[in-house]
């Protein structure tokens, strides 16, 4: 018999029902089930084969899909902080060090607290662990800023899971995406340290000795942070190219659209993301960004704004969350296409936030039940039609 | 010529253990039992007692609601055992065969229906709403027959029908005088008893599973509005009721698959219904870890070699059951020889010959919904089935009424089941709310 699997059947009596460690049986289970697919076997009256897909593996898949826009932040990381402090730009080991020390504690605390959560609910409700946390941890500390302090991301984790999810039942029955409503917490909890004087987008300090420290405090605005400055005259070829590589200030895992686009023909790919909304979200995006450049609102091109800010991760990650987007298949085009239009109109009508896609995108999550009623309600009235010419 | 309906949504999963075309003989096991809830809806009153000597096409036990509704024995013999359960709830009646196939006589001249009634053929039509024994008093807008099962490993009837084309006729021209009469044929069956029946309106499907499902072929066919009452029989029990047209007696004999991986030799098997397993069983498959289905691996239920065939089961699967199979890692590894209609597995690179052993893990926990869409895409219905199973969730009577739960049956349900990563029952979700929905309308 397998060592692993014996270790788990010596454990089981321990932590069931009536056992010493009861109280650790959903973070046993939690772990059995990740080493070995579950022999439970089918139900009379249900189904006696099933499919090989589980919620397991497709937020796995996601979490796969974030590693290279997490990777390319790390990086980033690393050399925004030796742009701003004069340092070695030849040194990418260096850098990419630097950004991995700079994140990796971001990571850890948004999983052992957002985890440690999910095992506690999961015990008290006697259910099994809920794999959505994997990609919300992972999603939350790349959408922050570098220096985003541990607490205020301990708190804000704590926040979205507890009030953004469990408390409508878990992965599956939230209205939000938990990511966003951590991020939304900290900015209008936290303003200056999400985006305040423009000094939270580069590290400024030593880890270990690596990285370089700031002489004096060292402002740098994002790209869109810059064009909501008075008398901008719009972005030179060089912004655009460094921020589709990605080598802009801005959160951790947002700034390369290359690496964001590899993970989204990953989950594209595998299906896990509706082509729908990605498609559609960018197609909005681009409409309004041409509108508003046209009827001269704005100097910022319609392509740049596709590349700019969190668009394209909101986009590839966030929006096509499938708990919080539309269910209906027609449905997913308008909600891509509100999202892609509201995140632009914000950027370029309100002159408090640079950037729009997070409100965007929790504002369409509250609107997406909206939209699916429309067209089940068609359904539900050619039916009643049917009756009714009888 | 028939009309062409063309289905796109849907799958078809390739089991290993496809039965061939061949039948085969088994000896008589003895003992055949009358399981009541096989006729789901059923509140049974038994009408035997043991040790009653009785005949093939005696009731064994009625509906208490509708006592015209028989449910006959399939053999001649002695009643040995009338098994019940907690709270008195019968569970089956049991007949010694005697060997004889003694049959009783039906007058075969008058009404169609009392003699169906009579006879236990009654007990066999099912009707939409609600996926339970038809009720004697509804007038039918019509009687729907699906002549395949898309399923995988299931019984194909094309091969069945062969030799008994005239019954088949015989069955649909009796079922005529009850309504009007809708068959369903796979567009690669071309057998001319099935292309061009009479007495009733031929439609061609062709499409992946559930095809055949006759709750499909309603839908696009006539589909059922609130207060309109749909009957369905099986192919095969069309050509009991032609059977009794031309001999006046009744005859369950099915021909069914025995397949599945766990088969030594799939094929064909002469059988009755309700007949002991056992001897079907005895050295054709091997049964060490093996789940018996009384039925269809997707819609079947379980059983044991000590089991009996259902009612309805035009087949029998075997598979392995697969509770010790102890798979490492399954949420990373890449699982080659495994099968997923997803995307981040690789059967998809192995194309669609492909034959695959299923075992009945279930190959993850339970979930609330996630994904959107999945049961769209192999649900051939104008319905929103993911919707429809949320509002029988929440209990919302009239939200199911609104979309459209009178269409539905369990078995319509069983390819999203199979595909559902959030790993709901949804068969059996759907057959409690049709069960309460009932209730709460009668």
């Amino acid at each position: 018999m397998n060592p692993i699997k014996k270790l788990f059947d010596n454990i089981h009596p321990y932590v069931e029902e009536g056992g010493k460690f009861h109280a650790f049986r959903s973070l046993v289970d939690g772990f059995e089930t990740f080493a070995f697919v579950p022999n439970t076997t089918s139900r009379v009256g249900s189904v006696n084969i099933h499919d090989a897909i589980d919620s397991k593996r497709i937020m796995s898949f996601v979490v796969i899909a974030l590693l290279p826009a997490l990777l390319f932040g790390m990086f980033n990381v690393g050399y925004q902080n030796a742009l701003a402090c004069g340092g070695d730009m030849t040194d990418y080991v260096g850098m990419f060090l630097y950004g991995l020390l700079a994140v990796l504690p971001k990571i850890i605390v948004s999983y052992v607290v957002g985890l440690g959560i999910e095992f506690v609910v999961a015990q008290w409700k006697n259910e099994e662990i809920q794999e959505g946390y994997l990609v919300s941890g992972i999603i939350i500390p790349m959408i922050v800023p570098v220096t985003c302090p541990l607490w205020m991301l301990a708190v804000a984790v704590a926040f979205s899971v507890i009030l953004a999810k469990e408390i409508f039942g878990g992965t599956g029955m939230n209205i939000f995406n938990p990511a966003l409503i951590a991020r939304a917490f900290l900015f209008f909890s936290y303003p200056t340290a999400m985006t305040g004087d423009a000094t939270v987008w580069v590290a400024q300090d030593t880890i270990f000795g690596l990285g370089y420290k700031a002489t004096d405090a060292y402002t740098a605005a994002t790209p869109l942070g810059e064009a909501a400055v008075a008398g901008f005259q719009g972005f030179t070829p060089e912004t655009i190219q460094d921020a589709v590589i990605g080598l802009v200030p801005g959160c951790i895992g947002e700034t390369s659209v290359i690496a964001i686009a590899l993970g989204g023909l990953l989950l594209l790919y595998t299906g896990i993301a509706s082509w729908k909304i990605m498609l559609s979200v960018f197609v909005g995006g681009a409409a309004t960004g041409y509108l508003m450049q046209a009827l001269g609102l704005t100097e910022i091109q319609w392509y740049e704004q596709l590349v700019l800010g969190g668009f394209a991760f909101g986009a590839v990650f966030m929006a096509t969350d499938p708990v919080t987007s539309c269910r209906t298949e027609c449905g997913k085009y308008v909600y891509g296409l509100l999202i892609g239009f509201i995140a632009v109109l914000v950027r370029v009508l309100n002159p408090g936030y640079p950037e729009g896609m997070m409100l965007a995108i929790l504002l369409l999550n509250l609107f997406a039940s909206l939209i699916d009623y429309c067209f089940v309600q068609s359904n539900i009235n050619m039916r009643a039609k049917r009756v009714s010419k009888k | 010529m028939a009309k062409v309906i063309k289905l796109r949504k849907g799958l078809d999963v390739n089991l290993k253990g496809k039965a061939t075309k061949e039948t085969a003989t088994v000896n008589c096991p003895g003992e055949y039992a009358l399981v009541p809830d096989d006729f789901t809806g059923v509140k049974p009153k038994v009408v035997c007692k043991e040790g009653d000597v009785v005949k093939a096409g005696d009731a064994l036990f009625v509906d208490k609601l509708h006592p015209e509704v028989k449910f006959v024995s399939p053999v001649s013999g002695t009643v040995s055992l009338v098994e019940r359960g907690d709270r008195r709830k019968l569970l089956s009646i049991r007949v010694k065969a005697d060997g004889k196939q003694e049959a009783r006589e039906f007058d075969t001249k008058g009404d169609v229906k009392t003699l169906m009634l009579e006879s236990g053929l009654f007990a066999f039509l099912r009707q939409r709403p609600y996926d339970v024994v038809a009720n004697p008093e509804d007038a039918p807008k019509a009687i729907f027959v699906s002549a395949f099962n898309s399923m995988p490993l299931s019984q194909d009837f094309e091969y069945v029908l062969e030799g008994q084309e005239a019954e088949f006729q015989a069955g649909l021209s009796a079922l005529a005088k009850l309504a009007k009469v809708y068959l369903g044929v796979s567009a690669k069956q071309t057998a001319k008893a099935l292309t061009e029946a009479k007495d009733c309106e031929v439609n061609i499907f062709d499409g992946p599973a559930p095809a055949g499902n006759v709750g499909v072929q309603i839908n696009h066919v006539s589909p059922i509005n609130k207060g309109e009452v749909v009957w369905t029989l099986g192919a095969e029990e069309v050509i009991f009721l032609g059977r009794l047209m031309k001999t006046g007696k009744v005859d369950f004999t099915r021909t069914i698959a025995l397949a599945g991986s766990e088969v030594k030799a799939p094929k064909y098997y002469k059988v009755k219904v309700g007949q002991k397993l056992t001897t079907l069983l005895d050295g054709t498959i091997n049964a060490e870890g093996a789940r018996i289905i009384s039925g269809n691996v997707m819609t079947g239920l379980k059983t044991t070699a000590e089991g009996f065939l259902g009612a309805h089961a035009t087949e029998v699967n075997v598979i392995p059951e697969g509770d010790h199979a102890d798979e490492m890692l399954g949420w990373i590894m890449p699982r080659f020889n495994t099968f997923s209609t997803h995307r981040s597995y690789f059967s998809w690179l192995f194309g669609k010959k492909k034959e695959y052993v299923f075992d009945a893990r279930i190959k993850g926990g339970e979930r609330h919904m996630i994904m959107s869409g999945e049961y769209d895409k192999v649900f051939p219905m104008d319905i929103y089935a993911g919707y429809l199973v949320k509002a029988i969730i929440a209990g919302d009577i009239d939200r199911q009424e609104a979309l459209g739960i009178y269409e539905v049956a369990p078995e319509d349900f069983a390819i999203a089941e199979f595909v559902d990563s959030s790993k709901l029952e949804l068969q059996r979700i759907v057959r409690e709310g049709l069960d309460i929905l009932r209730k709460e309308n009668a």
